[in-house]
């Protein structure tokens, strides 16, 4: 007397355990992997700071800096970093938009910033130096680059994870609007 | 068709949205490489390091990891720890800049709940299979 005799949807069973395994798989196909590692910190108001500047004539920045009553955006940025400078243009773009833009160098040296200013531009407001990442961890940041919506209060509105391209541009700015 | 693979290879990859993989230069923070003096505070801290996950290199603890990140977040812990405070709260600090994620050790609740119950579910499914089988034998 087998169990298929007495029971026979347990013949099915199998069956139903490789097709579950096989759904698994397609699923993993079909969906989108998504690796980054998205802030917790939004919804919440900005952490204490406060950064040297990032170049020689640029201003320094602090978390009082950014909760001046004006919604901006908030760009973490490397002068060692290759997305960083493809996305120079659209951050341009931005801030002819009206958009003010303040930024924190990470791991970099003065020198660098400047060089990196010289030759894509420099539409920040404001860039720290978070030469330890230091406060890249307490924005629950993940890496470069990164754009962040900051509300007048200094609460973050918004992380965008990854280059800005330009189909961004409308988004963020709609975004910062919407902050007003 | 062979010549547009490489094209639709390139597409895929300007699809990605792009995250620098570069590390750039700067100080290590003194902590994320120096023991703490109390053998009991540094014993804490490197529980903690081993429990959190390295947000640049995703499948290390940031106690296992040289990444920058890494490094950061270890001189974060063993500073939390010689300030007093408790490896719970020094987790949930992390919980709460990255989310869940961060941590090796998910809490109890949602899909973390999956997590711990699976095994046990297992192991009772086991149990009544070989009930069952042990009692067709008698």
């Amino acid at each position: 007397m087998g169990a298929g005799m007495s029971r026979p949807w347990l013949l099915w069973l199998p069956l139903a355990v490789i097709a579950f395994i096989g759904g698994l798989a397609i699923y993993g196909l079909v969906v989108p992997k998504d690796d980054m590692v998205h802030s917790a910190m939004v919804g919440r108001k900005l952490p204490e700071f406060a950064l040297p500047p990032a170049a020689v004539g640029v201003e320094g920045l602090s978390d009082r800096d950014l909760a001046d009553g004006k919604p901006r955006l908030l760009n973490i940025f490397a002068s060692w970093c290759i997305p960083c400078k493809a996305e120079a243009p659209y951050l341009e773009a931005l801030k002819k938009s009206g958009a003010e833009i303040d930024a924190i160098a990470i791991r970099d040296k003065p020198e660098d910033v400047a060089a990196f200013l010289a030759e894509f531009g420099n539409p920040f407001r404001r860039i720290g130096s978070d030469s330890e990442m230091a406060v890249q961890l307490k924005l629950g940041s993940s890496g470069v680059p990164e754009t962040y919506v900051i509300a007048g209060d200094g609460t973050i509105v918004y992380q965008h994870i990854g280059d800005i391209r330009a189909e961004h541009v409308p988004m963020l700015l709609k975004k910062l609007q919407e902050t007003q | 068709m062979r010549r547009s693979f490489p094209f639709a290879c390139g597409l895929l990859l300007a699809a990605v949205p792009q995250l620098s993989m570069a590390q750039g230069s700067g100080p290590t923070p003194e902590l994320a490489n120096r023991q703490l003096p109390d053998p009991a505070q540094e014993k804490a801290a490197t529980q903690v390091m081993h429990a959190l996950r390295c947000i640049q290199c995703q499948g290390q603890s940031i106690a296992d990891s040289d990444a920058p990140m890494a490094a950061t977040m270890r001189a974060e812990v063993r500073q939390q720890i010689a300030e007093g405070k408790k490896p719970g709260a020094i987790r949930q600090w992390m919980i709460e800049r990255y989310g869940e994620w961060v941590s090796f050790e998910p809490d109890m609740k949602g899909s973390g709940l999956l997590l711990w119950a699976t095994p046990l579910l297992l192991l009772l499914l086991g149990l009544l299979i070989a009930r069952g089988l042990f009692r067709r034998k008698s």
